[in-house]
């Protein structure tokens, strides 16, 4: 009787007060609601507020797409590769998206090895990754270069509707932009772990947090793959 | 999963889903490539891209194996976007018929 007496309001807590404090005190009184590391946490919550960002990109290229008169250039067409005397729809943005994949896998593959506590490997293939990210980024601009010789400007182009250029300056440039931030992520991360910062702790789960925005960087690009190119 | 030691799989998983990415874009390409139109397209185009991205979330980001307090707070949210996309496919919509009516 006297030991449920003791324990029952530590598993109760009694509701502090009503209000402003209440309100506080509900969020601060020692309660976790993610039985995950804080950083973890944290890089969920900001790449569900980025994934609100690039939908906000892509609902505002639907939105402009559907409600333009004039028509909008065919995408198959316009990103299409001159190889071998035939042009090959969309083979840049496909070669893209096979890199971009391959990275994801190369991070997996570091996270495994993170945790398994091969710190050479895992930085090995945290800097392999980083170095698709590159390529990924170099053929971006490429693919930039090429359109923007062809004419096509953030407010028109010669294919069409002059919300092509942009939308796609837009939205593939802050997605370049983000895979350039995982690029120096990467970096940064893969030296920690090679010059020893994570071994006092022995906790390598920063490969894990980085991976898990490397794949926000994949995940992107298949929507915009999907929605941008293919449709 | 105790906390601080993270997740853990083998790497056969990892290297069975990066196959599968690979499949599912090479299919997603043919799409384009073998000029499907219309509804067969879309559904295709819609099909492969949400396979994807569950695998990319669930595997790859290790959703599947996380708590679901985490999993609804993040998987959750992003569902008002759909509301979003409704009332703006809407608007842009009006926009296309009132530009035909006095712009052309």
């Amino acid at each position: 009787m006297n030991t449920t007496a003791i324990t029952t309001p530590a598993l109760n807590p009694p509701i502090a007060a009503d209000g402003w404090r209440g309100l506080i005190a509900d969020w601060s009184s020692d309660r976790r609601a993610f039985h995950v590391s804080w950083g973890k946490a944290m890089m969920w919550i900001f790449l569900l507020s980025d994934t609100f960002i690039f939908s906000c990109f892509l609902t505002g290229y639907m939105t402009v797409r559907v409600s333009t008169t004039a028509a909008w250039p065919n995408p198959s067409e316009v990103f299409a590769l001159h190889v071998g005397g035939a042009n090959v729809p969309l083979l840049l943005i496909a070669i893209m998206t096979f890199v971009l994949i391959s990275s994801s896998g190369t991070m997996a593959m570091a996270v495994n090895f993170a945790y398994r506590r091969d710190k050479v490997n895992a930085a090995t293939l945290m800097l392999v990754t980083a170095t698709f990210g590159e390529l990924f980024v170099g053929m971006q601009a490429f693919e930039w270069s090429k359109l923007i010789m062809e004419g096509v400007r953030p407010w028109g182009n010669p294919m069409g509707a002059a919300q092509f250029g942009s939308t796609f300056f837009m939205i593939t440039g802050f997605h370049g932009l983000h895979v350039t931030g995982g690029v120096i992520l990467l970096f940064i991360v893969s030296f920690k772990l090679m010059r020893g910062d994570y071994d006092r702790t022995g906790n390598y789960q920063i490969v894990e947090i980085t991976g898990l925005y490397w794949h926000f960087v994949d995940l992107v690009w298949v929507f915009i793959f999907a929605f941008f190119y293919l449709w | 999963m105790t906390p601080g030691t993270g997740q853990q799989h083998p790497i056969s998983l990892y290297l069975k889903i990066w196959g599968l990415l690979f499949v599912l874009s090479a299919m997603s390409y043919m799409v384009d490539y073998l000029h499907f139109q219309g509804y067969l397209r879309w559904g295709l185009i819609i099909t492969f891209m949400l396979m994807k991205a569950g695998l990319i979330v669930a595997i790859f980001m290790h959703m599947a194996w996380e708590r679901l307090s985490l999993v609804y707070a993040i998987l959750l949210p992003p569902l008002c976007l759909l509301v979003l996309v409704g009332l703006m496919f809407a608007e842009a919509g009006h926009t296309f018929l009132t530009r035909l009516l006095f712009f052309h």
